[in-house]
């Protein structure tokens, strides 16, 4: 009980997980950008269902809503061999998991709800080679992060740069919040676009609901400007006399 | 026609009713839109009532299947979602009418006699609130779910002796656990609307007792034959009242034209409400916080741990005392304090429109220190806040001590007997 | 969350010399409307939400049944909706036998709409020896139980296969097809269903829509 009261009395600064202060870099969202949204489902598809699942969310209704034909999602999206209907979820038995990364990977379906658009899309591109740690890799904006760079085919090698500067009057290498990429696939321009989609594609399984709820709201709002002035002219009315 | 609604009135006192506490009721006729916000209130619990049950038709309280089947009701269930943020929404707005309605009243000295009772019993209401709702936040049994109420039920473990004893029995485990979310499933979605509904039920009566009070805090009651038919309100008003007083030219029924007003502000208070509802749900992590959209995790502590936006003045009080029983009978003498302001205040002028400037600037800082001290329990904690809450913390006590001693003797503008025109 | 609409009729009250306006009439009985319309509106999620959920629906979609290894004569029985469904091997004795029967049913013709119109015939299947069929009773909703090979006799003698329902004793023949002076008062439900080929049906479906 004396650790929860630490907890309490003297700060939610006992952190667990500690955070990083890297600044995070702005993503577009855009749920309606269609062609986005089924490129970020194609990248999540082959480069993170095969350890992350995303148990609360349908195939079947993420071909709806993003607009895929259902016989073309079956065949190019679904690699478990599960039915249409079924919730999108990995083979990977969790105890498994848990014993070759520390900790089971954690379910993506509202990842973009607890981290955030821009925390993903910073982390998704700021990994850097680090030999000290498990997978070879570190990470920008969640430190010891125990997760390989799993694009790194896509986007290459970065490391970190150190540079020359004064400190105290001698020069020293100082590191740079800056990462020089080498190899890979995509140039970092079409690198940070698919980031995007999936990022875009994450956002969307956060709350699948968000442009139907916009939608009802506008008419929503509408009918209670009418209910208003309605409502308002009548309690004028009988409100004319008493003065 | 007639004849049937006769037969049922003699057996049950629809019309009766209707007249005296409606149609019939004398309302004073300057109140203001500060007025609003009881209205706005039993709306909001309407809502939280009524989406309430539809979600019991799909939450399964269970450790292993609550987060599941809220994420079920947020995407499989139709229209699931709208009636989840519903109730998200309608449980912040429930605090921030009640907040109001609470302000209200302090301003206009509605806690003062013969009010006393009609003001304790709002605050049964709000403790009674503020308990359904951290339950209610327990169970999506996400991170903030979990260490929320480990946290808040460590509380107890403040009380000496008892204490640790207490807390298991609390969680009916050694930690937080399915025992735990399931007891407060019970208490959440049974016991604690029940309460209440008869809390809100006796709060309106003790305000149909007493009658409605005003910005200018006039009595619209007055002796039996001490005004003129000319000073009489030429509105009906239901013998229950005329019999003992004079009801003076002050008055409008209740209805149609305060529940016209109130319809009004309804609309308005509709459309936020619905802004938020529909576009912005989880209120920037304000209404719905981000670390509970993962599932409740024992083995890892979200980074920040705060309560949501209506706790944290008291979240901040509790912290601002380093010293573990201490700051918890801190935080509950601020809610205690609350309860007793009617025996605090000493003055015999309600309104703060006739009061002194000591006592306008009195409430005003209070009303300001108690949502600074809300800011300071309710973001990351740094050093300056652990200070700062302390400060506040003496300022929020300070209010009811000056209170205390300046009402007795305090210089007041003189009160009109009836409602300035 | 309600809009709340206000019936200000004639009883509500107004000070003696107040103006009973057409205007006021107009603006009660519009605001009572849009507020009803409020009350509607407010009220279409909480019905909708009573619909089969997207869960239920996956659980309700098409089945697949292999019916490669069925032999004559046998049951199998699958899950559709969450109800059983069964597909019968019928031999050509129990084919001869739907003849037989016929003078002893309520509807030998299924003239009720207890199935699809492919399946209006005596045998009300599409291929002649294979009956699918919703495992219910129309009576009260229990399942019946399959008597072969003779274990029928005892509730309809001179008549070997057939199904009996132990709930209230409702029987039916090898088409599902109800006897008389039974509880049950329709033959038994033929789902929808086509051959995707010879060895695979395809429950809860019509063909031409497939």
């Amino acid at each position: 009980m004396k650790k929860w009261l630490a907890v309490l009395l003297l700060a939610p600064g006992l952190a667990f997980a500690a955070g990083s202060n890297h600044p995070l870099d702005d993503v577009d969202i855009d749920l309606t950008d269609k062609a986005s949204l089924q490129n970020g489902a194609k990248i999540f598809m082959n480069y993170c269902l095969g350890c992350h699942q995303m148990q609360y969310q349908r195939y079947q209704r993420t071909f709806t809503d993003l607009d895929i034909p259902e016989d073309l999602g079956v065949q190019y999206l679904q690699f478990t061999g599960e039915k249409v209907s079924d919730y999108i979820t990995t083979p990977m038995p969790a105890e498994d998991a848990a014993g070759w990364f520390g900790a089971p990977p954690p379910d993506l379906t509202l990842v973009a709800r607890v981290r955030g658009p821009e925390w993903l899309y910073t982390y998704l591109r700021t990994f850097y080679a680090d030999d000290s740690k498990t997978f070879g890799v570190n990470n920008l904006v969640f430190p010891n992060v125990g997760m390989p760079h799993v694009l790194e085919s896509l986007q290459g090698t970065p490391r970190k740069v150190y540079r020359e500067k004064m400190v105290d009057g001698q020069m020293q290498a100082t590191e740079v919040f800056d990462l020089e990429v080498t190899g890979g696939s995509m140039s970092p321009e079409e690198y940070d676009a698919t980031i995007r989609d999936l990022v875009n594609f994450l956002e969307y399984t956060g709350e699948p609901t968000r442009l139907k709820s916009e939608a009802i709201g506008r008419g929503v709002l509408i009918f209670l400007v009418i209910f208003f002035v309605f409502a308002y002219l009548l309690k004028k009315e009988y409100w004319r006399d008493i003065k | 026609m007639n004849a049937i609604l006769n037969w049922v009135e003699q057996r049950i006192p629809m019309m009766r009713v209707a007249n005296q506490h409606a149609i019939q009721y004398p309302a004073p006729r300057n109140m203001n839109v500060w007025y609003v916000f009881g209205f706005m209130a039993t709306i909001v619990l309407v809502n939280q009532i009524v989406t309430g049950i539809w979600l019991t038709m799909n939450f399964e309280p269970s450790a292993e299947r609550a987060f599941a089947s809220v994420e079920y009701i947020m995407r499989e269930v139709d229209y699931g979602w709208l009636i989840r943020y519903m109730h998200s929404t309608g449980a912040s707005a429930f605090f921030v009418v009640v907040y109001l309605h609470m302000f209200r009243g302090m301003m206009y000295g509605s806690y003062q006699k013969p009010r006393e009772l009609l003001w304790v019993f709002g605050m049964l209401i709000y403790l009674a609130l503020m308990a359904e709702a951290f339950m209610g936040y327990v169970l999506p049994w996400g991170q903030m779910s979990y260490w929320g109420a480990q946290v808040i039920v460590s509380l107890f473990s403040a009380i000496p002796i008892i204490g640790p004893d207490l807390v298991e029995w609390i969680q009916g485990d050694y930690v937080i656990s399915g025992a735990t979310l399931n007891r407060f499933f019970a208490l959440h979605v049974i016991a604690l609307p029940l309460v209440i509904v008869i809390l809100v039920f006796l709060h309106i009566v003790a305000l149909h007792e007493v009658g409605s009070n005003n910005p200018d805090g006039v009595n619209i009651k007055h002796k039996k034959g001490s005004l003129s038919e000319d000073e009489k309100t030429k509105f009906k008003i239901h013998e229950y009242y005329t019999q003992k007083y004079d009801i003076a030219d002050d008055v409008v029924p209740f209805f149609p034209h305060i529940v016209l007003k109130d319809l009004v502000a309804f609309a308005v208070f509709l459309f936020v409400f619905c802004y938020i509802l529909f576009f912005a749900p989880e209120m920037d992590g304000k209404f719905l916080e981000h670390p509970n959209f993962e599932i409740a995790n024992p083995l890892k502590t979200p980074e920040h741990i705060f309560p949501v936006w209506y706790f944290t003045p008291f979240y901040a009080i509790l912290k601002a005392v380093p010293d573990k029983l201490g700051g918890v009978l801190t935080m509950f003498a601020a809610i205690g304090f609350l309860f007793a302001l009617p025996w605090f205040d000493r003055s015999n002028v309600r309104s703060w429109r006739y009061r002194s400037g000591l006592h306008k600037v009195n409430l005003i800082v209070f009303a300001i220190v108690f949502i600074f001290l809300g800011y300071l329990g309710g973001t990351p904690q740094e050093n300056w806040k652990i200070t700062a809450s302390q400060i506040g913390t003496v300022m929020y006590f300070g209010f009811f001590i000056l209170l205390f001693i300046y009402s007795k003797n305090e210089k007041t503008k003189p009160v009109p007997t009836r409602i300035p025109r | 969350m309600s809009d709340v609409s206000v019936d200000a009729n004639e009883s509500a009250q107004q000070p003696a010399d107040a103006p009973n306006s057409n205007r006021r009439k107009f603006l009660t009985v519009a605001t009572s409307v849009v507020g009803a319309v409020g009350v509607a509106g407010a009220a279409v999620p909480f019905i909708a939400s009573w619909q089969p959920s997207e869960r239920a629906k996956a659980a309700g979609a098409d089945v697949e049944v292999d019916i490669s290894g069925v032999r004559d004569g046998q049951l199998i029985r699958v899950m559709w909706r969450s109800k059983p469904v069964w597909v019968v091997k019928r031999t050509p004795e129990i084919l001869a036998s739907l003849n037989v029967v016929e003078d002893k049913l309520k509807d030998p013709n299924s003239e009720a709409e207890q199935q699809p119109a492919y399946a209006q015939n005596q045998h009300r299947s599409i291929k002649e020896e294979y009956l699918v069929l919703v495992g219910i009773c129309t009576h009260l909703g229990c399942s019946p139980q399959h008597l072969a090979e003779g274990a029928f006799t005892e509730y309809e003698p001179g008549v070997n296969n057939g199904f009996f329902c132990p709930c209230h004793g409702s029987k039916f023949d090898m088409a599902g097809r109800v006897f008389q002076n039974v509880p049950a008062g329709l033959n038994m439900v033929v789902p929808p269903y086509y051959f995707i080929d010879d060895s695979t049906i395809l429950i809860g479906s019509d063909g031409e829509v497939a």
